[in-house]
């Protein structure tokens, strides 16, 4: 497949530009190159920038990408924005990429615009309401959720008891002690709904992955680890701007794809990590990749679907409510399922064939899926 | 919700495009954006529809009334507020969601029922920021 650039152009003005905000002078470049090329923001399904974040743009813009890249190296990110766009597009990860810049080096006006900076619509049209990072923010939604699907507080507790019984089989995880929903619920309330042992921990730690061709694979000393099919996706750099409280856009753009590039059914499954920084996210994850339907993954798993013996094993580490959360825990899901998939997890469930890890970025703002395989198909 | 020994809340900063708005909240009007091609009602304010990119769009002032969507209760010491306080969404009766607080109110589950109808006030930040909240429809404040 050959890529080609089908729109370009600049910002409608150059030099001093005071009146537009670093963020609309993305918008501007981009809206320019659109109209060049003959398309809306609709047509628009991989979005790439550095300086901003693709998280903001998206938002801002109002696109649904299917793949995004916020490389961020200096002024030849674009450069590279594009190399990675022509191997998207060849992987058909999407048709139709848009790369933007925008600085406002010489007014300086929303400098910083992304990322949370003082002129981001985070800090104008969140931060004033006084939130105090993810502890009262990501479980924002889940008091509608409740309200919506009717799940009760102790099943939103019994994600965190079925974790802890995959923790206690795991001597790497922090804590390990079995515990009840009522031990859960008598916990510390540290932002209502959500209870201590609802949250996260906070703790050391890394990991790395090493990646090669297919063809290679064999040659090495650990039996290969496939990847059948990724997803990816990012919706708001706000929570209060979600289209759905309830559900995450990013969760079900980047499963769907991710189950569909690798071929499989629900019921080819047989492992899944979801990014379990509080102890809504396993809820959502089970509904947006359509394990079970809206409003059914509370039950699902204070029946044991996904404790130990269960017909769909969830966060078999521990997960971050239990195993380890260092911030940025979505590396230690794909370990997770790269142990599992070896047969070398220290909880292994029979006969992995299939592993599905489901990572979230921000509070909903990015999503990804990556579906591993034992076997290529 | 700001007390005596608290610092005053944060104030955001303005952009270009969000100036209208911060204008508005001074003059005690929450306003909003509308498409007139899609008829899309949109927030945060932008110099296009974020459904369809028309700039054929048009500002208005919101009726201030809104409903209850979800929160949390921060328990956390704030340097600005007394805990424990809600940090809300509400949803305007224009469509557009929000973050806000919900003042005149207890900060309990049992006083914050979702959906229970609101309406705006205002809370002067500094000389140029205003912040729209929300109180309870029909109490005084």
């Amino acid at each position: 497949m050959t890529v080609a650039v089908v729109g370009a152009s600049e910002t409608t003005e150059l030099g001093r530009i005071p009146h537009l905000s670093q963020t609309q002078l993305h918008a501007d470049g981009a809206f320019n190159a659109l109209a060049d090329a003959g398309l809306t923001v609709k047509d628009i399904d991989g979005i790439a920038t550095a300086g901003a974040s693709p998280v903001d743009l998206t938002h801002y813009l109002g696109l649904e990408p299917r793949w995004i890249d916020g490389t961020s190296v200096g002024g030849c990110s674009f450069l590279i924005h594009v190399r990675h766009a022509v191997a998207a597009l060849e992987a058909g990860y999407c048709e139709t990429v848009l790369i933007t810049h925008g600085e406002s080096g010489r007014s300086g006006v929303g400098r910083g615009g992304g990322g949370g900076g003082a002129a981001s619509f985070a800090s104008q049209f969140e931060l004033p309401y006084g939130p105090m990072g993810p502890t009262t923010l990501f479980g924002i939604g889940v008091l509608r959720y409740m309200k919506q699907y009717g799940m009760t507080h102790e099943q939103l507790a019994s994600v965190a008891v079925a974790q802890r019984e995959w923790a206690g089989m795991n001597p790497r995880a922090m804590y390990r002690d079995p515990i009840t929903v009522d031990d859960v619920l008598e916990s510390r309330v540290i932002a209502y709904p959500f209870h201590l042992l609802e949250c996260c921990l906070v703790t050391d730690g890394g990991g790395a992955l090493i990646l090669t061709n297919a063809e290679r694979a064999k040659d090495f000393p650990q039996p290969p680890v496939y990847i059948l099919g990724s997803g990816e996706s990012v919706e708001s750099p706000m929570i209060s701007q979600m289209a759905d409280l309830t559900s995450s856009r990013n969760f079900r753009i980047a499963g769907r794809d991710a189950m569909e590039a690798a071929g499989i059914k629900h019921a080819d499954v047989d492992h899944l990590m979801v990014y379990d920084a509080f102890a809504h996210l396993p809820i959502y994850g089970l509904e947006d990749l359509g394990f079970v339907e809206r409003g059914e993954a509370g039950p699902f798993i204070e029946e044991g679907n996904t404790r130990p013996g269960g017909r769909l094993p969830l966060n078999t580490n521990g997960g971050g409510l239990s195993y380890t959360h260092t911030g940025m825990y979505g590396m230690f899901a794909l370990q997770e399922s790269v142990r599992q998939v070896r047969g070398q997890a220290p909880a292994q469930v029979d006969g992995v064939n299939v592993s599905v890890c489901l990572g979230v970025g921000g509070m909903f703002a990015a999503g990804a899926c990556i579906v591993f395989g034992k076997e290529l198909p | 919700m700001s007390k005596e020994g608290l610092r005053p809340r944060y104030a955001p900063t303005p952009t270009p495009d969000t100036e209208h708005f911060w204008e508005g909240t001074r003059n005690h009007k929450l306003l909003l954006q509308r498409c007139k091609d899609s008829g899309t009602v949109y927030f945060p304010p932008r110099a296009f529809c974020p459904e369809n990119g028309s700039t054929n769009i048009e500002v208005f002032e919101a009726s201030g009334k809104a409903k209850l969507i979800s929160y949390t209760i921060n328990n956390r010491q704030h340097p600005s507020f007394e805990s424990p306080y809600a940090i809300a969404i509400v949803q305007l009766e224009e469509g557009p969601m929000m973050m806000s607080n919900i003042v005149d109110c207890e900060q309990t589950p049992e006083a914050l029922v979702l959906d229970m109808p609101l309406e705006v006030t205002f809370e002067k930040v500094s000389d140029e920021i205003t912040v729209p909240l929300f109180r309870p429809a029909g109490e005084s404040s």
